[in-house]
């Protein structure tokens, strides 16, 4: 097992530092001036160089590059140029939305997908199970942005219940925040359970056809006994799975959604960074993103192994 | 039970006050949320071009020695008054007294002359230093007085004063300004939820008229259909720029909200790369005037809203001359011009389009108008960053389309709008550009709030004459 970890920990760290230097050359052939942007079409040339010497733009490539990696590694993600603060800084703004807003669209997706597509399965070609298919299927086809401009027409502008986007903030009180998060969620939750919902009904489906649930069965255990004790967990891996890639989407992909409820969310803050060719912005959230997703991977192997000892013991050869 | 009955006699007592509350508050309406599409990257106007700035700060917390009104006029601010020598050099300027900035340093004579050698000096990053190109010096003649000699007599000075680039500062907080802006203007900043909003309040210690808002919150809703679920939604009380005019319809017949169509200084052009075969052949661009139609480009892309013009001079402009009879939309002709020039089966060029909707959506209209007359066009969508870059600074492109947003003084000189007219008539003969209309400004807002800008002669959203009726 220690190993194993180490063996990972060095594969993170190597990948990590592929995807700093695979950032770095994309936003060197990147076009468009930083200095420009921000000083806009009336700038004087003397003034765009001075603003280039400010913000280090005037260095050679490979120096501005080695000068990033010493101060990633020293825990400093440098100045965003355009905001004139700490990225760390942003960033931590940011988290306080992404981090909560995708716990609670897992959390939504999960406890909804997974007992229906149980259910389902345990309903095999039944009108249950077709019509919980059926569901699914819609809401896999029906994009996230529109089913949230529905969602804000009807509980924001008819019904009044929520506001129709914008975040109170923790600091105006957990109930207000929460509110304020409670249709992007279900927003981001829908398709997500749609997917996850399909995807535990096949796999509980092939687990019941298993020698192990047949045995269960012989061995007096109920059908849904058999189901829920044994069939269930095993199915659970490619659900896991699943379940890691959309964590790490919704924690970077969720620009759609944080534009249509206006967000201040990590998505929003790299999409508006591009724009404004805010690479200091850019390339440290990138990496900060990179090293979560390759962190959450890592987390889902861990949990493969706790779903399934065979894959624990497999780790000592 | 008779617990749950005080119980319920509470919140019965509660509610009654909430209800008094919530008429108290309505009789004296203080607050407004304003929507803005873009968020201002930092909130110092001194550095930065972003049009978004000017629109949370312009004289809601910075304030410069003149200031712009909704007329495009120029009115004292700080300086209350000032003379102008005889050969138009010297400016003398008087300020006003009892100015404090928000942080409670008071307002001088000397942060006059730090802030404007602060935009003029070596190192500075002011995107609008030509402003400052004039100014020979600035020296203060005791606390109350400034005195700013020019290089040359300089005809808009009193207006470019007035930009939000030209904004008082206070040397002890203009390091800070980005993200803790520090002015003399009648709001302080409160806070900056990034990404989120900006929230400004009273300034107790106003030296003028104090307007009838005391709070105000800009909030950032770059999504059109999110727009207008916030307006709808009562979320945000006025878009004094509104995204999407195609959206504006459902506005028009709700009595809750006023649909205000103004001008702004946006000359939208299509710009032909003129130093390139064929645009350098004057016969194709004049082929390409006759063979665009602006009405058609407004109705078809902005939904009717903006006016078609000659010239890159904004039609309310004092020195506009109507040119547009001078390119009449004349299919046939431009494909005589296009033979003329030796392209009797037409030319292949691409269109570059910066993202507002202006271009992208204007783009299609032009690229079906130019079908036409035998002008292929492939239509490359750029990002903001990449037209600054390949189409402004080094001139990549055949055409691309661009809203020229240059504001400038109405004042009274009648003699240089002549020669004005004139030059607009040269550089319309040449074909320079093709004219296509001037950008309208879009407000919807609750119809009980009064005295938002109809117009736009700078990028501002001015709150000091704004309330609720």
């Amino acid at each position: 097992m220690t190993f194993f970890m180490f063996r990972r920990l060095t594969a993170l760290m190597v990948t990590l530092l592929v995807a700093s230097l695979l950032i770095f050359l994309l936003l060197e052939i990147l076009p468009g001036d930083p200095a420009a942007v921000i000083l806009g079409v009336g700038a004087q040339e003397d003034t765009l160089r001075a603003l280039r010497a400010e913000l280090g733009l005037d260095l050679p490539a490979p120096v501005r590059y080695l000068n990033w990696l010493g101060e990633v590694l020293q825990g400093n993600l440098g100045r965003s140029y355009t905001y004139d603060t700490p990225v760390q800084e942003l960033l931590l703004n940011r988290v306080e939305l992404s981090l909560p807003l995708a716990l609670l669209a897992i959390l939504l997706s999960t406890g909804i997908a997974i007992p229906l597509g149980v259910f389902a399965a345990s309903r095999h070609r039944k009108v249950a199970d077709t019509s919980i298919m059926g569901f699914a299927q819609l809401g896999v086809a029906v994009p996230n942005f529109w089913f949230a401009i529905l969602l804000i027409l009807l509980f924001s502008v008819k019904l009044g219940w929520f506001s129709a986007g914008g975040f109170a903030g923790w600091d105006a009180g957990w109930f207000p925040a929460f509110k304020s998060l409670v249709l992007p969620a279900v927003a981001l939750a829908l398709p997500q359970a749609a997917i996850l919902a399909r995807v535990t009904r096949s796999s509980v489906l092939e687990t019941v056809q298993e020698d192990y649930i047949r045995t269960a069965r012989a061995k007096g255990l109920s059908r849904s006994q058999a189901l829920w004790r044994h069939a269930v967990r095993n199915a659970l891996i490619p659900v896991v799975t699943i379940l890691g890639l959309q964590l790490s989407f919704l924690l970077a992909g969720t620009i759609i959604i944080e534009n249509v409820f206006y967000l201040p969310g990590v998505g929003r803050l790299l999409f508006q960074a591009i724009a404004q060719r805010d690479l200091m912005v850019v390339k440290n959230l990138v990496l900060v993103l990179a090293a979560t997703v390759v962190l959450i991977n890592f987390l889902v192997d861990l949990l493969y192994a706790v779903l399934d000892p065979r894959l624990r013991l497999g780790f000592h050869g | 039970m008779i617990q749950l009955k005080s119980q319920l006699k509470k919140f019965g007592l509660i509610f009654v006050a909430m209800l008094i509350g919530a008429f108290q508050s309505q009789a004296a309406k203080t607050h407004l949320n304003m929507g803005m599409v873009l968020e201002p990257p930092h909130l110092d106007p001194t550095a930065g071009a972003a049009a978004a700035i000017d629109e949370v700060v312009y004289a809601n917390v910075f304030e410069g020695l003149t200031r712009i009104n909704r007329n495009g006029e120029v009115l004292p601010a700080l300086a209350k008054s000032w003379e102008i020598s005889e050969d138009g050099l010297k400016y003398t300027f008087h300020l006003q007294s009892g100015v404090k900035f928000h942080d409670g340093a008071s307002f001088d004579a000397y942060d006059v002359v730090f802030s404007l050698e602060r935009a003029m000096a070596e190192g500075s990053v002011n995107a609008q230093k030509a402003l400052f190109k004039p100014i020979a010096k600035v020296v203060a003649s005791g606390n109350q007085k400034v005195v700013i000699t020019l290089k040359n007599p300089t005809g808009h000075f009193l207006f470019n004063l007035g930009w939000g680039d030209a904004v008082m500062v206070d040397q002890g907080s203009s390091a800070t300004n980005k993200s803790k802006p520090v002015g003399t203007g009648p709001f302080v900043f409160k806070r900056w939820v990034s990404g989120d909003r900006v929230e400004l309040g009273p300034n107790p210690n106003y030296w003028g008229e104090k307007p009838a808002l005391k709070t105000a919150t800009f909030k950032f809703i770059p999504d059109a259909a999110a727009a207008v679920a916030a307006i709808m939604a009562g979320d945000v009380d006025a878009f004094a720029n509104f995204p999407a005019p195609e959206m504006a319809g459902q506005f028009k017949n709700d009595s809750r909200f006023s649909v205000v169509e103004g001008s702004t200084e946006g000359e939208t052009i299509l710009s032909t790369n003129n130093q390139k075969a064929p645009f350098n052949d004057l016969r194709v661009r004049r082929a390409i005037a006759h063979a665009l139609n602006a009405q058609e480009i407004v109705d078809g892309a902005m939904f009717g809203y903006g006016t078609p013009i000659g010239t890159h001079f904004a039609p309310h402009h004092p020195a506009y001359v109507d040119l547009k009879g001078l390119y009449p939309h004349d299919p046939e002709k431009a494909k005589a011009l296009l033979a003329e020039a030796g392209f009797p089966n037409g030319l292949k060029a691409t269109l570059k389009l910066p993202p507002p909707t202006y271009a992208r959506r204007g783009g299609e209209v032009i690229q079906a108008q130019m079908a036409k007359v035998g002008i292929e066009l492939e239509l490359i969508p750029v990002e903001w960053a990449q037209w600054l870059d390949q189409v402004f600074r080094n001139k990549d492109f055949d055409l691309t389309i661009v809203s020229h947003t240059e504001p400038m003084d109405i004042g009274i000189y009648t003699q240089r709008y002549a020669l004005m007219g004139a030059a607009q008539a040269v550089i319309a003969q040449d074909a320079v550009n093709g004219y296509l209309f001037q950008l309208a400004k879009l407000g919807i807002w609750n119809s009980n709030l009064s005295g938002l800008w109809e117009n736009s002669p700078v990028q501002a959203n001015d709150l000091t004459e704004v309330s609720w009726k």
